[in-house]
């Protein structure tokens, strides 16, 4: 672990350099600590893949006495909150059909793979989110099966549906407004991704595990699921 | 009672001192793009520091008051005039029932703050009412939308009049030669010695490419030895340098995370000295410290208490 200064009141702590389930664990680990412990002093965390940035209220803290507070949180023994320490895994229901999954049938042509295939394999892999940002609520999964891994779009959209669920690269992500992008999207979840009058605000955090479900177009409108462009 | 918008102008916004708590789900902070305005202004009105205002940029924003009320406007002098007698920045100032308060266009800087006795009293969406247009958070409804005609914003019954002002010296010169410093951290050992000697010595242009995610500076292009980084937090003030060489200074309403080299960070009372500036201005960088701009905040956050003339210390 190596902590840096950035400005007056906020400093990285890094945890490695390489994306993968260790940082990943050793980040959301800390990041519940952090909380736990320094709720008196920090204004905001930004967990990512491999690093935590920390911004705190410098009228109770210098950036020595931040440093020392974040290390003896994160190298406190562990006292029974093993249990916050464990993934939560989110299930998402997906309807995967070109007719919402705009992209669907490229990423099949690309990966050279029947609809079917792409479908299976899309939804039998349990993902890690590592980081959280580019729009609100916007998680970023990783890692996906390297047989439906696809480039972004060379002309990124100027909406993409609210719901829509994306692949770029080996990563995977659901857009939860209508934003431009330029992932490959193979389809879209009924399920609300952020709700600002809901207590729980966002759906996943980063730490946390999703799961994909393929369900018919049917059960897609049962659901609430919307088929417009929007 | 409220004053009521009979002009927008370019874009006015409510703002507090930012939605704090929310980045870990990508939520921007958004606030006031200068500090050191915004907190003045709440501090001669002796009004909480977090207390709502206005902030206008570039002008053409005109309001009627449909009650009388005591107002500070700080920042950037745009032309103010409340019936179309001029009045100054960096004080307060009584406005009766009736009257019509203008900001017409820069004179010295780009943005202005103007706050009520008491401040706003706004929709307030996760914590705060700060507007951020791209998330549909803040604003008077909540919903992120810029001040718009017919818009009322209300406020509470004020106390008598108190004139307060901040004293000439401490006013910022926002016409001066901007240089600003920069705290070394990120990925600033990635960037080659004769890069930084680059950095350094050259006066960046601010170009037209401004807003309130990201000042884009235009001058001599500086290469990291680094194609990309692994996504990470973004600080406020934090300068990202694109495949391009180009500087790019992150303001208030930035995203949380990203993947471009960063050279090093200002501090928040340079980065709002930077958002007075408009394009074309010129603007260098020195090499500063953490220590440095931490000392500053924290005679800046004393200043605050001690007041001004005609307000009470706290």
């Amino acid at each position: 672990m190596r902590i840096e200064s950035v400005n007056e009141n906020t400093c990285m702590v890094y945890f490695g350099d390489q994306i993968g389930a260790e940082s990943a664990g050793l980040v959301k680990q800390a990041s519940d600590r952090l909380r736990r412990d320094m709720s008196d002093l920090i204004i905001d965390l930004v967990p990512s893949y491999t690093s935590i940035l920390v911004t705190w209220d410098l009228e109770k803290a210098d950036r020595f006495a931040i440093t020392r507070r974040v290390r003896a949180a994160i190298d406190a023994d562990d006292d029974g909150t093993t249990g916050d320490d464990s993934a939560r895994i989110v299930e998402l229901p997906v309807y995967y059909d070109p007719e919402v999954g705009l992209d669907l049938e490229d990423v099949c042509e690309h990966a050279g793979l029947s609809r079917d295939e792409v479908v299976r394999i899309h939804s039998e892999q349990l993902y890690q989110v590592y980081a959280i940002g580019f729009a609100p609520g916007f998680a970023y999964l990783g890692s996906t099966d390297e047989r439906i891994a696809i480039p972004r779009k060379s002309t990124p959209r100027l909406k993409v549906p609210t719901g829509s669920v994306g692949i770029a690269g080996t990563q995977t992500a659901i857009y939860p407004s209508c934003t431009p992008g330029g992932w490959q999207i193979v389809g879209r979840t009924p399920q609300k991704m952020v709700d600002w009058d809901s207590d729980s605000l966002a759906l996943v955090q980063v730490g946390d595990q999703v799961r994909f479900r393929a369900i018919s177009r049917d059960e897609f409108l049962e659901l609430g699921g919307n088929l417009d462009e929007l | 009672m409220s004053f009521e918008v009979l002009e927008p102008g370019m874009l006015a916004l409510v703002q507090d001192a930012g939605r704090y708590g929310y980045q870990h789900m990508g939520v921007t902070t958004g606030g006031p793009m200068d500090e050191f305005a915004f907190f003045w202004a709440n501090r001669l009105l002796n009004n909480d520091l977090n207390a709502p205002q206005i902030e206008i940029t570039f002008g053409r924003f005109s309001l009627k008051a449909n009650y009388d009320a005591c107002i500070a406007i700080t920042g950037g002098d745009l032309g103010a005039r409340i019936n179309d007698r001029t009045i100054e920045p960096w004080r307060t100032h009584q406005i009766s029932a009736g009257d019509r308060l203008d900001f017409t266009a820069p004179m010295s800087g780009l943005r202005a703050y103007l706050a009520v006795s008491g401040g706003f009293k706004p929709a307030m969406k996760l914590g705060s009412c700060a507007t951020v247009a791209r998330e549909g958070l803040g604003g008077l409804d909540g919903k992120g939308a810029k001040l718009a005609k017919g818009d009322k914003l209300e406020f509470e019954k004020s106390a008598s009049f108190v004139e307060a002002f901040l004293p000439g010296p401490e006013i910022p010169d926002y016409q001066q030669h901007l240089r600003l410093g920069i705290i070394p951290g990120y990925q600033y050992q990635s960037f080659p010695v004769v890069e930084r000697m680059k950095f350094f010595s050259c006066d960046y242009q601010i170009s037209q490419n401004i807003d309130r995610m990201g000042y884009r500076l235009k001058g001599d292009a500086i290469y990291s030895d680094l194609d990309g980084i692994v996504s990470e937090g973004i600080a406020y003030g934090a300068i990202q340098v694109p495949k391009d060489g180009q500087p790019i200074v992150l303001m208030k309403d930035r995203q949380t995370i990203g993947g471009y080299p960063k050279i090093g960070c200002l501090s928040a009372l340079d980065a709002g000295l930077l958002a007075q500036r408009g394009p074309g201005s010129s603007v260098s960088f020195y090499l500063s410290d953490v220590a440095e701009a931490e000392g500053r905040r924290m005679l800046f956050n004393q200043r605050l208490k001690a007041g001004a003339p005609g307000i009470r210390a706290t």
